[in-house]
């Protein structure tokens, strides 16, 4: 059973995978947005306040948490993309009248978006240590906190918009589903980033460990929620 | 023309004997409640008059809690039972659990002008306040998809189920955070109250305990009407249908 669900699981990421390299979505749409939420976080900032007297800009403080709001707005137009590609010509309910067990949608999106998520934060995540003048402190902690951050995310994310799947309205429906109830994620990852970079002393190992704790939690609802959610999409 | 089919059980209202004696008993909780909280009670060394206040904001915030506790127990039995009855209990707890949240955010504002000297901070206690809000808000928005009515039920439950986890953010949100917002008031291990202060505050949380549960009450009831009407409305339909097919079949 679990094999079976897995191996379901696995051809989908590598389905869905197919679809994202024919399209060019992630490269021509998702990443120029990333850049482009960092050139207006850049733009944002009164220029007087860029350089400020001490060790670090205003906007190396406070970059940790725009990098995570960048991600998690990309987050919604990543997971929303991963049910249009589906639920638009109704391939969504061919695939669970072939037998496909809704764990092994749920959970093969979840990992596409989770992928996809992986290279935005490369690519927003060089552009904020250049642009932004972000030095790493912790690198190891730095990536325990990304790849927990970015599997909550994806977790939560797809988990939500399923429960919206096949909806009208389900474009501006999402991110009230999604945004409010992903708060603690951001606080977390933005305090725990923080730590990783500078050393903050600002919890962010307890948040660290908070993270993957949410990480856990999301994959094993969306495991468990599957079932309930697209039984009858 | 057919007029809207009525079940030949519906009540005429939803009150019964247990929300009469509930009804009563949090009339005269109130009663005592507000008489000591407003006018026996001393105002406070440090926080003046403005403590009255707050003998509302924490017990309003306590039954919130209840609100979304019910929804949280109505979602995991919708999920086991597949119970309509659970999901409109969920349903209205959600609903009285949200109104409740609104006015924590209110009167912790109000609160907040003479005590900080804003109705709004930064403070974790406040935005996670504001944010469980609106979590239970889309939970309120997914129980009116346009779906049927056991597929919106499961999707609503997952959804009020993981939203629970909100819950706890919020309230332990002071102890996470080191926040400009007080410690927690009340506490089973030790609490900074003693006193008269205290007496407000626990007849305050059971006034406002009674007032949630017959609230709740109520609500899934109106909820359940319309769930019978519903139904059987549907089941008129169908056969009214089957009636004009045999009498055309006669013809």
């Amino acid at each position: 059973m679990i094999a079976a669900v897995a191996g379901d699981a696995a051809r989908i990421v590598a389905k869905d995978l197919r679809i994202e390299r024919a399209t060019g979505v992630i490269t021509t749409q998702i990443l120029p947005f990333g850049i482009v939420m960092l050139l207006l976080f850049g733009f944002g900032v009164d220029p007087a306040l860029q350089v400020r007297g001490g060790d670090r800009s205003v906007l190396a403080e406070v970059a940790p948490g725009l990098f995570w709001i960048t991600v998690l707005l990309a987050l919604l137009l990543v997971v929303g993309r991963a049910f249009a590609v589906e639920s638009d010509d109704g391939s969504l309910d061919a695939l669970l009248v072939a037998g496909v067990h809704p764990a092994a949608i749920l959970g093969g999106k979840a990992v596409v978006v989770a992928a996809e998520l992986v290279v935005l934060e490369l690519v927003v995540g060089a552009g904020a240590v250049l642009m932004f003048d972000v030095t790493i402190g912790d690198p190891l902690h730095l990536v325990v906190v990304m790849v927990s951050t970015t599997v909550a995310l994806a977790g939560a994310g797809t988990l939500f918009l399923a429960v919206v799947a096949g909806q009208r309205g389900r474009d501006t429906l999402g991110p009230l589903l999604v945004l409010p109830a992903m708060a603690p994620v951001l606080i977390g990852a933005t305090a725990a980033a923080g730590d990783a970079l500078y050393g903050a002393g600002s919890g962010g190992i307890a948040w660290t460990w908070a993270l993957v704790a949410f990480a856990l939690l999301y994959s094993v609802a969306g495991i468990v929620g599957a079932g309930a959610l697209l039984e009858d999409v | 023309m057919t007029s809207i089919a009525v079940p030949p059980s519906a009540p005429e209202h939803t009150g019964s004997r247990l929300t009469r004696v509930l009804g009563a008993a949090t009339a005269v909780s109130w009663v005592v409640w507000l008489t000591y909280g407003l006018v026996l009670s001393p105002a406070d060394v440090v926080q003046s008059e403005s403590v009255r206040l707050f003998y509302l904001h924490v017990p309003l915030a306590l039954s919130a809690y209840l609100g979304f506790t019910v929804t949280l127990v109505g979602s995991i039995l919708v999920l086991r039972k597949n119970s309509a009855f659970w999901d409109q209990m969920a349903g209205a707890g959600a609903e009285v659990g949200l109104v409740l949240a609104g006015l924590v955010l209110v009167t912790g504002a109000l609160w907040g002008r003479p005590t900080w000297g804003t109705y709004w901070v930064w403070d974790p206690r406040i935005t996670a306040t504001t944010l469980l809000f609106l979590v239970y808000l889309g939970y309120l928005v997914v129980r009116r998809l346009d779906l049927d009515a056991e597929v919106r039920a499961r999707r609503a439950a997952v959804f009020g189920i993981v939203a629970f986890i909100n819950v706890p953010i919020t309230r332990y949100s002071v102890q996470i955070w080191n926040s400009l917002h007080q410690e927690a008031t009340l506490s089973l291990t030790d609490t900074e109250m003693d006193g008269s202060q205290l007496t407000s505050f626990a007849l305050g949380a059971i006034a406002m305990a009674l007032f949630t549960t017959w609230l709740i009450i109520h609500r899934f009831r109106v909820g359940w009407l319309e769930y019978e009407l519903d139904r059987s409305g549907l089941e008129s339909a169908i056969l009214e249908r089957r009636g004009e097919r045999t009498a055309t079949e006669v013809v």
